[in-house]
Parts: C-alpha cells; structure tokens; sequence
C-alpha cells in the first residue's frame, strides 16, 4: 500500500496533521500498538522538521507485510553538516519552533531512536530526503 | 491514584474529557519540550505542561498520552479541546506552578518517568 501527504513549511498548526492521518491507518491495519508509536513519533518528529525548516515536502509511505517504509522529500535550505545536526542538543530552529515545543536538537535523534534503519540526504540550497524503516512483527 | 483525586489535589478544573476521570495514574512528566515527551514509556502516565498550543495535544496524540494538566492557569484552547475530544483526551487546568504541582503530585505517591 502507497500513502503520499503533501506538508507546507511554516504551517504550525497543521504541522503532524499527516502523521494523524497515518497514526489512524496502521490502527485500521491492526498494527501492534508499540510499533505504531515508534513509526509515528518517527514520522511525527520528521514531519515538524519539514514544518520548522523547508518550505514544502511531500512524504511518502510504503506498506508492506513485513515492513514500513518513509521517506520525506522536502524543498528548502538543507543541512550543512548532517552529523553535526544528529548531535543531542545541536539545533537551527527558530524562535517560533521553541514556542511549539520543539527546537531542542532532540528530533533526529528521536526518528533514530525509533526506526530500524535511517538514510539522511541533504543538498545545501535544494533540500532534505530523510528515509528510514520499521520493521513489523 | 484516579484523575479525580490528581484534580482535587491541584485545585483543577476540567476543560474536557470529563468521563474519563477515572482513569488510573502511575507515573507524572513534567515538560514542556514535545521531543522529551515523544520519549516517554505513555502507560498511566499524566503529562504537566506549561505549553498550551496544538502541538502540546498532537505530540499527546503521537505518543498515546491521553492525561495532561495544565500549569500556571493557563487555559486549553478550542482548537486543542477539540483535538482532544477527538483522541479521548484529558486536558486540566490547574492555577498552581510546574513545581508546585510535581511537587503535590510526588508526595502524593506518583513516580518520575526517569
């Protein structure tokens, strides 16, 4: 099964509304409920960094038997250094993105934290591919 | 202990989700950075925040926390009550500060997450 959810960067107040989406389909497909919680704070995590960062992104969602697959493509400024930004505590955010919570230096880490397998692309002036995987069962 | 009591401890009132004051609590996070609480173990938990924003109750929704209190007297907007409704969430408010109220709460009995 193939999912797409377009996200537009700087729209807080939709910012995880695809992540809601996504949350309520791996619930209709009886996914257990501690790996719906590690695919979607995953996806929820890279969902606000194309909201706090990128002007726009598409993220799109591979379901297959045995496994989840995302990628999240967005269009913006990219990442410098990106083992600089998988540092804890290393962040470029806004003062914007602290006042919704985030913004700590904390998401990467939490998108590794959660997924079994983790791809970062970034080209600096174009964008950011974040591409990662959860193994079901 | 049952969200009821947690509410008569902290002088809260209910902004919505009143049905579900019977749910038993165990552990207290005190936040409000959303990245720390997407790291919580969420069973029977009770999130404190000062944060009141939608992203407080979508963060809640990702990491199935379904009990938040409210500090300092600020109040739920309806965009986050309506959210809330929609995931069979809690939200309280409470007049008291984050540390008076983990502090309540701790001597109550609650534990810390970490």
């Amino acid at each position: 099964m193939h999912f797409e959810y377009q996200v537009d960067g700087g729209n807080f107040s939709n910012a995880g509304v695809a992540s809601s989406q996504f949350k309520k389909i791996l619930k209709q497909l009886n996914v257990d409920p501690g790996l719906i919680k590690r695919i979607v704070v995953a996806l929820y995590e890279a969902e606000v960094n194309i909201v706090a960062h990128a002007y726009r992104g598409i993220i799109k969602i591979d379901v297959n038997i045995d496994k989840v697959r995302i990628a999240l493509i967005d269009e913006g400024p990219g990442i410098p250094d990106i083992s600089k930004a998988m540092e804890a505590g290393f962040s470029t955010a806004s003062p914007k993105v602290r006042e919704m919570g985030f913004g700590a230096g904390m998401g990467l880490q939490n998108i590794r934290n959660n997924v079994d397998q983790l791809d970062i692309e970034s080209v600096v002036g174009k964008g950011t591919k974040v591409e990662f995987e959860v193994n079901l069962g | 202990m049952i969200l009821q009591d947690i509410a008569r401890l902290l002088e809260a009132k209910i902004a919505c989700g009143e049905q579900f004051l019977n749910r038993e609590i165990s552990h207290v996070f005190a936040s409000d950075l959303m990245s720390d609480v997407l790291t919580v173990n969420s069973a029977n938990l009770l999130l404190l925040t000062g944060l009141t924003n939608i992203q407080t109750i979508r963060t809640s929704e990702m990491s199935d926390v379904t009990n938040i209190v409210l500090v300092r007297d600020k109040h739920a907007t309806e965009e986050m009550i309506n959210l809330a409704e929609e995931n069979g969430i809690v939200i309280m408010e409470s007049p008291f500060s984050m540390f008076r109220a983990s502090g309540i709460l701790y001597e109550a009995g609650l534990k810390p997450v970490y």
